[in-house]
């Protein structure tokens, strides 16, 4: 058998795509293959929940890189197409439409999909997700009629959505089976202050209440019932609790997966030939912990990067600082760090105008910084910790007055 | 059509055609332009895709506003009279020719 070449990337989202990028940015030189599910050319997802359902941005704002940029570089593009078999003895994947790609290393950025509510009712019409660029334009569309508004997850997409109903003047209602907004994801204050906002702007929150039911009439949805047997009233139901890793064509395969397709230090899975990336790979986090999975466009396109460099012959363990980012009517919110498990929180800044940075600490270490609407804050945190410093910024440092993380950053470039 | 050249540290240039419409790093991004990173899409919430602007910009562009300003305070490279983040650059058929400089390092 002849040796095995080129790179198939099975999956063209943020992960993929910058794969297919970086690679051919490093001077590779073998064929590129990128498989993507969706008919169209690859596009970004944030903007979907934002200014694209809020129709301030194009299709062309949207997508990823221009079609002349794949014809450029080479870069075989298999639109519309799933990957339904991987053969590791051949090295070969294998497509829904029959073709059959032979790889010298395969990746996997497979992405996810959202979790469906577990209750009756989710296939009536006007209940959906907020996942694909198809799905955001269905809403903008549906935006314009509705009249009441049930957001179902009060997640970084589910208040995204809400913040986009009340720019269209609705008051939609958010339900959460949480007590807190965006639980998983922000410290407690930052969490309040949010929900307060979003009560300014004529929200109403459900929290701690989960859905037991969707209600409806001739096949269109009419309201949600709670687990407490109240019925609010909805002719549109959007859900955004959460996502699933797409790890069915790594399991085929026989390879591990661990919420997330199991992957070492340097994204490899434990066949060589293969790695996983993006938003569907558990890798091991090098600030301890364990193995973790992470939903964001810094986390797809910097393991893309890593992992591209590895494949053109420069190896390193994948490292960079997690950072995401939320935009909600006009609060950016930045995130710095991984906020897991912290016990301290110091609010830094004017909350009352919306300007502010919430230190997180574990014990005596900083490790995450929130930020709304202070951008350099949250540049000046990334630069600290990625550089390691969180133990020499203490919560004593921070509740002082005079504090400035950017003079702070400073000093330090300069002992 | 509004005639857009960027030019890397090492002086390749890379010359496109962007409609009016969009912006300096839209278009630099689709065409996978070396060096405009642009990690937040435009959004004011990085200094990613930081250019020096050259020739043909003079008033072409409204000024800097307070959230650009506040993050050309961040950029990897040097802040400079003619610092911009090309996210703000918006293009129309005013504009005949453009020269963008990329910087050497975004983040």
């Amino acid at each position: 058998m002849s040796a095995r070449r080129g790179v198939v990337i099975v999956g063209a989202g943020q992960a993929g795509v910058q794969a297919a990028d970086a690679l051919r940015e490093a001077g590779f030189t073998e064929p590129v293959t990128l498989v993507g599910e969706e008919p169209e050319l690859p596009y970004q997802r944030p903007p979907l929940s934002k200014e694209y359902l809020a129709g301030k941005a194009s299709h062309d704002d949207v997508v990823l890189r221009g079609e002349r940029f794949y014809e450029d570089r080479d870069i075989d593009l298999r639109l519309g197409r799933c990957a339904v078999g991987v053969d590791r003895i051949r090295r070969t994947v294998t497509l829904d439409d029959g073709a059959v790609l032979s790889y010298g290393h395969l990746v996997l950025a497979t992405g996810t999909r959202p979790r469906q509510l577990p209750i009756p009712g989710t296939g009536l019409d006007g209940v959906l997700n907020l996942r694909t660029r198809a799905e955001s334009e269905e809403l903008r569309r549906r935006l314009e009629s509705a009249r009441k508004v049930v957001v179902i997850g009060a997640g970084f997409i589910g208040l995204e959505f809400a913040a986009a109903c009340q720019a269209a003047g609705l008051r939609p209602v958010v339900l959460d089976i949480a007590d807190q907004v965006m639980g998983r994801a922000v410290s407690a204050p930052t969490a309040a202050f949010f929900e307060d906002r979003h009560r300014a702007w004529g929200t109403r929150f459900l929290t701690g209440c989960g859905p037991a039911e969707l209600a409806g009439e001739d096949g269109r949805v009419t309201g949600v019932r709670t687990a407490d047997g109240v019925t609010v009233p909805a002719d549109l139901v959007v859900t955004g609790i959460g996502v699933l890793p797409h790890t069915e064509l790594a399991t085929m395969a026989g390879l591990a997966s661990d919420n997330g397709i199991v992957v070492d230090e340097y994204l490899a899975t434990d066949d060589p030939h293969i790695s996983a990336i993006g938003d569907c790979a558990a890798f091991p986090t090098p600030r301890g912990g364990g193995r973790i999975r992470l939903e964001s466009v810094q986390n797809a396109a910097d393991q893309a990067r890593c992992l591209a460099a590895r494949l053109t012959g420069a190896p390193r363990p994948y490292d960079a600082l997690p950072w995401f980012w939320s935009y909600q009517g006009d609060l950016r919110l930045q995130i710095a760090g991984l906020l897991t498990g912290h016990d301290r929180t110091v609010m830094y800044g004017d909350e009352q105008a919306g300007k502010f940075s919430v230190f997180c600490f574990r014990g005596s270490t900083l490790v995450a910084v929130e930020s709304v609407n202070r951008p350099a804050d949250h540049m000046a945190a990334r630069r600290l910790l990625a550089e390691g410093a969180g133990p020499d910024v203490t919560p004593d440092d921070v509740a002082d007055p005079g504090f400035s993380l950017r003079t702070h950053a400073a000093r330090r470039a300069i002992v | 059509m509004p005639k857009v050249t960027f030019v890397q540290q090492d002086g390749t240039e890379t010359v496109l055609d962007l409609p009016a419409g969009t912006t300096v790093m839209r278009g630099a991004v689709a065409a996978g332009v070396p060096g405009i990173v642009a990690e937040c899409g435009g959004n004011l919430m990085c200094a990613t895709c930081h250019v020096y602007t050259g020739d043909g910009v003079d008033g072409r562009f409204p000024g800097v506003a307070d959230g650009e300003d506040e993050l050309l305070d961040c950029t990897a490279e040097p802040r400079q009279e003619n610092s911009r983040l090309s996210c703000q650059l918006g293009l129309t058929d005013d504009i005949d020719e453009l020269v963008i400089r990329v910087p050497g390092a975004q983040t």
